[in-house]
């Protein structure tokens, strides 16, 4: 990654009102915002940023279809071919036992899957270094992160919405 | 703050119900001829199946097995109402369960929403609210058809099961016995079954009338006391319910089927009246809000409603599974009997089947998704399917006990069904009507209209 290949301009926020009027006021203007890092969840954030729902539970269903395909699957072969054994004088394949099974490889599959394919969409993989555009957004600041390449405004013209919308200050910010 | 809304019972309504009523009266009494003249058939049904039923329960207890046989050959003799008087008896008693938990439901939603100190409800409350009417009604309606119907709804009743010298002694209801008659003489008037009877019925009616007071109350002084007092009363009432649901349930439901027993029994038959109540609840804000009313209640509400509608369905089943799961492996004759009854015979067997699908199946897929619990459309063909299937869940609870083989679903049972829906719609209505649609004090109005999910 070369050093200033992105730039962005990162304006901090007190509170998290302003905030919310800001990022509407912001985004009427004709400013693309990269991102808002919070630090603690902010009521109506998403629907004023404009983001989509998360496709995240479709994931999550089709995870846990693959586990009650999975777990039937091996109990029907593993009991009823594979290695029959009579159990409490039971059908090699009878259902009502093999649904615990099947509901927790259910459940485990579509946990697993759902945090894996979180973790892939918001590339978060190891040795991955966090960016941090305001160190200050762990502690008790709002702060938004303007991609300056995607805007056509100009950085200054930029800067005077930030701060006519309630930002408290507004930095520059280089990865 | 809260617009003033007012629900008014209109004739419209009325006339819709009214014909709901005489539909059901209507196919209640066709129904009656129907089995009226096919009695004789069914007679000679009813003693083939009781030598099946002979064989399968002295089949099955080895131990007791002289006894066992005399009582079974007398439950041939004791069952003297014909069938079609039986059937009747049955399915009043199956509605009557039915409705009444519906009823209890709305008070209980109430309490909880008091004692979790929730915020969203705020505007729906008078819903459940109305609902709980119907507690008094069923209080009575359940003593009526029981003293009317004990014989052949309640095995336990007969006092020759309980004598040593006769034939139909039974050692197993005898040392059960205590349960039903305490205070009082075995086979005689069951005190203390009837004490419990009245007690719940009576309990849960006194809440109700004290929870309701401090809400009303709340709407013509406002300020924060009368919730915090309603909050008291619906936490007092959650404990005593708590122990008084899985007593009603061992006392209405299971003792149909004395000999059988599931610890699951009080538990499961609570899953069913309160998905089956949280459906109704959610049917009358979507159909109120349809007409207009409600106008504070958006799809964040909904949404909160259909999570319950789904999640419930959800442990229900979990609550149906675990009973029959336990039961099907252990296998022990004298707990199996009860399934294989289910299983085995029409139209119980296809009722137990569409109980699966219709409580856990369709809810599960059809209201899986955030939409679908935040839009109408879905919520009003959910509701429905939830509602229908635990009137099915509690037919294949009663039934079976009372009619052996001769059950069936066809005009008498859905006739009553119609006529017990129309007077609890009634009476929950008329309830709405007379008093104030949406709290107007409510402490927790501002924050239910600021309600996001």
């Amino acid at each position: 990654m070369s050093s200033t290949s992105e730039k962005f301009l990162v304006g901090i926020f007190d509170d998290e009102d302003i905030l919310l009027h800001g990022v509407e006021g912001i985004r009427g203007k004709g400013v693309k915002i990269h991102e808002v890092y919070t630090p603690f969840p902010v009521h109506g954030l998403d629907e004023a940023l404009g983001y989509k729902r998360s496709r995240l539970p479709i994931a999550a269903f089709l995870f846990g279809l693959t586990g009650t395909s999975l777990a039937l699957t091996m109990q029907i072969w593993m009991l009823g071919f594979d290695w029959p054994m009579i159990i409490g004088g039971k059908n090699f394949i009878s259902l009502p036992p093999f649904i615990p099974v099947t509901f927790e490889l259910t459940v485990l599959l579509a946990a697993l899957g759902m945090v894996a394919t979180f973790f892939i969409v918001s590339d978060m993989k190891p040795y991955k270094t966090p960016r941090s555009y305001d160190i200050r957004s762990t502690d008790d600041k709002h702060v938004m992160a303007i991609d300056l390449a995607v805007n056509k405004l100009s950085k200054e013209e930029i800067s005077q919405i930030l701060k006519a919308n309630g930002a408290s200050e507004v930095n520059e910010k280089n990865f | 703050m809260a617009a003033d809304e007012q629900y008014i019972f209109k004739p419209e309504a009325k006339r819709k119900i009214s014909i709901l009523f005489g539909v059901g009266v209507l196919l209640f009494v066709l129904g009656v001829i129907m089995a009226m003249n096919s009695g004789g058939h069914h007679e000679g049904a009813e003693h083939g199946s009781i030598e099946v039923a002979k064989t399968l329960v002295a089949s099955t207890d080895q131990e007791n097995g002289g006894h066992q046989t005399g009582h079974e050959a007398g439950t041939g003799e004791h069952h003297g109402s014909p069938v079609w008087l039986k059937k009747i008896y049955a399915s009043l008693w199956h509605n009557n369960i039915f409705f009444a938990g519906l009823g209890i439901i709305g008070l209980f939603f109430v309490a909880i929403q008091y004692a979790a100190q929730a915020g969203w409800s705020a505007p729906i409350k008078r819903i459940p609210l109305a609902i709980g009417q119907w507690i008094p009604i069923a209080g009575v309606l359940t003593l009526i058809i029981w003293f009317l119907a004990k014989g052949d709804l309640f095995h336990w009743t007969h006092h020759d099961l309980y004598d040593p010298q006769s034939a139909d002694y039974d050692k197993i209801l005898d040392q059960k016995s205590v349960y039903f008659f305490w205070l009082g003489s075995k086979g005689g008037f069951p005190t203390f079954y009837i004490l419990r009877m009245v007690a719940f019925f009576s309990l849960w009616y006194w809440f109700y009338t004290l929870i309701k007071k401090q809400m009303l109350a709340e709407d013509l002084e406002g300020g924060t006391q009368h919730w915090y007092s309603a909050r008291k009363l619906s936490a007092v009432f959650l404990v005593i319910f708590a122990v008084s649901s899985s007593v009603a349930a061992w006392d209405w439901v299971m003792s149909i089927d004395p000999h059988w027993f599931s610890t699951m029994f009080g538990w499961y038959v609570f899953a069913s009246w309160w998905v089956a109540g949280l459906a109704t609840i959610t049917l009358i804000v979507v159909n109120l809000k349809d007409a207009g009313y409600l106008k504070m209640v958006n799809a964040n509400h909904l949404h909160d409603l259909g999570k319950f509608v789904f999640a419930f369905s959800v442990f229900w089943t979990y609550i149906w599974f675990s009973q029959f799961m336990l039961i099907y492996y252990a296998n022990i004759p004298e707990e199996t009997v009860y399934f294989i009854e289910r299983l085995k015979h029409a139209p119980y067997s296809w009722v137990f089947y569409a109980n699966l699908i219709l409580n856990f199946v369709l809810p599960f897929l059809l209201l899986m998704t955030r939409d679908a619990k935040r839009h109408v459309a879905m919520l009003k063909v959910v509701c429905p399917i939830v509602i229908v299937g635990h009137w099915f869940d509690f037919y294949n609870m009663v039934t079976p006990g009372v009619m052996q083989y001769n059950g069936g679903i066809g005009f008498l049972e859905i006739g009553l069904a119609c006529i017990f829906f129309a007077l609890f719609l009634w009476v929950a209505l008329s309830a709405l009507s007379k008093m104030p649609l949406v709290a107007k004090n409510h402490p927790m109005m501002e924050e239910s209209l600021n309600h996001h999910i």
